[in-house]
């Protein structure tokens, strides 16, 4: 374990060194305030509107985070060759990518958690309002699902030799899951046969994204999430997140890696 | 004496890159023993097959066929690397890092306890002469600190084997001079080294025996000394007769 969480280290060192992080929060920061300070035609409802805008910017830069830090991690150890030196000692490649997984997904959840103390404070400052236990039900469910993007753009990373390939392809993914992955059941309801069995095989196959989406939860604080499907869903996102995991590791270690 | 390097009809095919159908036979059949405390020089001429064997060794490639042990442990067993060092041709580290985190990284990984990765790291600092650039991100070194930093973290566990690539490629003749001393000092501390180099003059002043292979066969094997004396000429001659050069008459 001491291997993984060194690997994990450099992981976490290598985010918050980078200006990736910097940019998009003080966007985010920039374009909330800006918000924050206005009153579109004397709507009463502008605050929940803007909490909706900046929650969706939270998960955009989220997502960006997540695939970008993930995208580059084999990818990059091969280009720059450092991984050479790595494997040259007592490491195995599933604890490489044990150890990536890990660094990214709690890169992304120190992200996450300070995109959200901003918003919670935000927030909190505008309607006196601290819901904070609803809060962290969003974070730990947006944080679990995160779990999944990095696993699934991680097997990406050694399937997929250059990076921005492999973040393209998975932006694509991760996007269509959220927006459509919901809607296949009902596509494949109104299709022929076979089409229809395989859209409804897609639709059990992917993991549900769009589950984890409960912004509504803080926007309009309602309290209808338990903290037992809050635990269900993140079991369900670790089984996932596993299960790319593995497939990522039996890609990875047949690979021939020549110095 | 013990062996520490083994390999045993060690064959390694590569898909061919041009043809997309045939095979590269990168090596073929090769069999090499290093004893404890050897400085071995593993010498050919580029695509013999001296980078594969290395990368066979650390666990990069797997042998087709044959097997490679380290210290008796198969090569393909991640503990087998336990009591090894590295050294690459060329620098490969994390650029984002200082030389100080770097080797805290490394050290973490063969699980040294903070206390002693503490005074193992303060003494390679001094040894390669990166003190006061300790604090400084690698990117910001020049190409033979670099080099340095290579060194440093190929020590970091105070290695029994320590493979070396080329070392002092790209080194100035200072930098070259401070390799061969680290070689010779870990030598006399009873270290067994294996290294390739195209430098046949340090080869032959610091190497205890070596081996030279062409198109993926040993050709030949032996102390460098013996050979020197059967063949009646330095250590390059008998390279270059080995491989099959032939003097281009002049025009």
């Amino acid at each position: 374990m001491n291997i993984v969480m060194a690997l994990a280290g450099v992981v976490i060192k290598e985010m918050y060194r980078r200006k990736d992080f910097y940019v998009l929060f003080v966007l985010t920061v920039v374009m909330t305030l800006l918000m924050w300070g206005m009153n579109f035609f004397d709507d009463t409802m502008i605050v929940g509107h803007i909490k909706e805008i900046a929650l969706l910017l939270i998960w955009i830069s989220a997502l960006v985070i997540a695939i970008g830090t993930a995208a580059r991690q084999i990818p990059a150890e091969r280009e720059a060759r450092t991984i050479f030196p790595l494997l040259a000692k007592p490491v195995s490649r599933g604890q490489v990518m044990l150890g990536k997984f890990i660094g990214c997904w709690l890169a992304c959840g120190l992200a996450l958690a300070v995109f959200y103390v901003f918003f919670g404070v935000l927030s909190g400052s505008r309607e006196h309002l601290w819901p904070v236990l609803q809060w962290l039900k969003v974070f730990s469910l947006q944080w679990a699902m995160l779990g999944i993007v990095v696993s699934l753009v991680l097997l990406g990373s050694v399937v997929f030799s250059a990076p921005s390939a492999n973040a393209t392809i998975c932006f694509v993914v991760v996007l269509g899951i959220l927006l459509l992955g919901g809607h296949l059941n009902h596509v494949a309801a109104q299709q022929p046969q076979p089409l229809g069995t395989v859209i409804y095989a897609v639709y059990f196959l992917i993991p549900h994204l769009e589950w984890y989406d409960v912004r509504d939860l803080i926007i309009y604080d309602q309290n209808w999430l338990r903290w037992v499907d809050c635990g269900l869903a993140v079991l369900y996102a670790a089984v996932y997140s596993g299960l790319l995991l593995v497939a990522a590791w039996l890609v990875f270690r047949r690979k021939a890696l020549n110095t | 004496m013990a062996t520490i390097v083994e390999t045993r009809n060690l064959r390694v095919e590569y898909r061919a890159q041009d043809s997309g159908t045939g095979k590269k036979v990168a090596l073929k059949g090769l069999n090499l023993k290093v004893e404890a405390g050897e400085v071995f020089g593993f010498l050919g001429p580029n695509g013999a097959g001296k980078t594969t064997t290395m990368n066979v060794l650390l666990g990069f490639v797997n042998a087709t066929d044959g097997a490679a042990f380290l210290f008796g442990v198969d090569v393909r067993e991640p503990i087998a690397r336990q009591r090894i060092g590295y050294l690459p041709e060329l620098t490969y580290y994390y650029k984002f890092l200082t030389a100080e985190e770097l080797l805290r990284f490394y050290a973490r990984i063969f699980g040294i306890p903070r206390a002693q990765a503490d005074r193992r790291i303060d003494q390679l600092l001094k040894l390669v002469e990166l003190e006061p650039a300790r604090r400084r991100p690698i990117k910001s070194y020049s190409k033979g600190m670099q080099q340095r930093v290579g060194l440093a973290q190929a020590l970091i566990n105070n290695p029994d084997l320590l493979i070396l690539d080329e070392p002092t490629s790209g080194l100035d003749p200072l930098g070259r001079m401070k390799v061969r001393e680290i070689i010779q000092r870990l030598k006399q501390e009873g270290k067994t080294v294996f290294f390739s180099s195209h430098e046949l003059g340090e080869v032959e002043t610091v190497c205890d025996r070596v081996a030279i292979i062409n198109q993926g066969e040993l050709n030949v094997e032996g102390r460098v000394a013996d050979l020197v004396a059967r063949h009646h000429a330095n250590l390059e001659q008998i390279f270059l007769n080995i491989i099959g050069y032939q003097p281009q008459p002049a025009v």
